[in-house]
């Protein structure tokens, strides 16, 4: 059952290529995807570190900032 | 009605949709790969080749599919000035290259065991890469551009010559004499594809819309904190 599976009567290679490659480029898709966004979000929390209290606030004033500031992970 | 799309009104539910996107995206994939590699039957003629068309045609959709959209998001944001919708084409793009680019390997790996070879110039897939290099001028004219008036305009220029290409790639099968079989698939009229073969391939194309949407969200998102953190700059 399982080698005839992997095997598909002699086609089993170009169908488990075919499919290894799409899932693999889903994987690093991915991945960078989830890299840029940490580090653009990393790079917020440091910004945002770096203010005065009074600019701070301000900053804090923006629904869109706070909801970043609370949203810890994207996924 | 715009205003609706304001980012600041949009973040509080994109940047908490991925995580339930993701967990959809894992359980109809699930389903799609099980139906695709183990339920579905193997074909006549190509044998169980034929399981590469569950990878290669959602592919090829989507990736039609979200340049149509960046192309119409591109044109009505150009002229109704609407900025947001360049960043929701901007956050759309790197999902479409990726899906085109499946949808051409795959395909030469369809074409081996069933042409005879990987690659050949036929108008599907000529007109395919000329996609992919659309996208990837898009992607390139975002690099380039630092003022984003420059940048608006430049990419809805890509789009609007890149969209002149997608009826040719719908309708390269019926205007010339390629190695691709004409649609199997009509909406208007009825399908040529066996029901056994049309649910996996079905499956497969909501479990690929889904892996998009997530990108295009996680995408969003990132795009939306680095125009906040130019904001934080300028305080």
């Amino acid at each position: 059952m399982i080698s005839e599976l992997l095997l598909m009567n002699g086609y089993g290679l170009y169908v488990w290529s075919a499919f290894s490659f799409t899932l693999i480029s889903f994987l690093v898709l991915f991945l960078i995807t989830k890299i840029q966004y940490t580090k653009e979000k990393n790079k917020f929390i440091s910004k945002f570190g770096s203010l005065n209290s009074e600019r701070a606030a301000f900053a804090k004033s923006q629904s869109i900032n706070r909801e970043i500031l609370s949203n810890t992970s994207i996924i | 009605m715009f205003k609706y799309f304001e980012p600041s009104k949009i973040f509080s539910i994109t940047s908490k949709a991925p995580k339930y996107v993701l967990f959809l995206f894992i359980i109809i994939l699930s389903i799609g790969l099980t139906e695709a590699l183990i339920l579905s039957p193997e074909d006549y003629k190509q044998g169980h080749s034929v399981r590469i068309m569950y990878v290669h045609v959602p592919a090829a959709w989507i990736s039609l599919g979200v340049f149509s959209t960046i192309a119409f998001l591109s044109i009505v944001g150009y002229i109704f000035k609407i900025r947001n919708f360049f960043l929701i084409s901007k956050s759309l793009a790197p999902s479409g290259l990726v899906f085109n680019i499946i949808a051409l390997v795959t395909g030469a790996i369809w074409g081996k065991p069933t042409w005879g070879t990987w690659w050949a110039w036929d108008a599907r897939i000529t007109s395919m890469l000329i996609l992919a290099l659309f996208y990837f001028m898009y992607l390139v004219a975002w690099r380039i551009y630092e003022n984003d008036e420059k940048a608006f305009k430049a990419t809805t220029i890509i789009t609007i010559l890149g969209i002149i290409n997608v009826p040719i790639i719908k309708y390269s099968v019926d205007w010339w004499n390629t190695l691709h079989q004409p649609a199997s698939i009509n909406i208007l009229s009825k399908s040529s594809i066996h029901v056994s073969m049309l649910y996996p391939l079905l499956m497969m194309t909501a479990a690929f819309a889904l892996f998009s949407l997530l990108i295009f969200l996680m995408k969003y998102n990132t795009e939306l904190i680095k125009i906040k953190n130019k904001g934080l700059d300028r305080l």
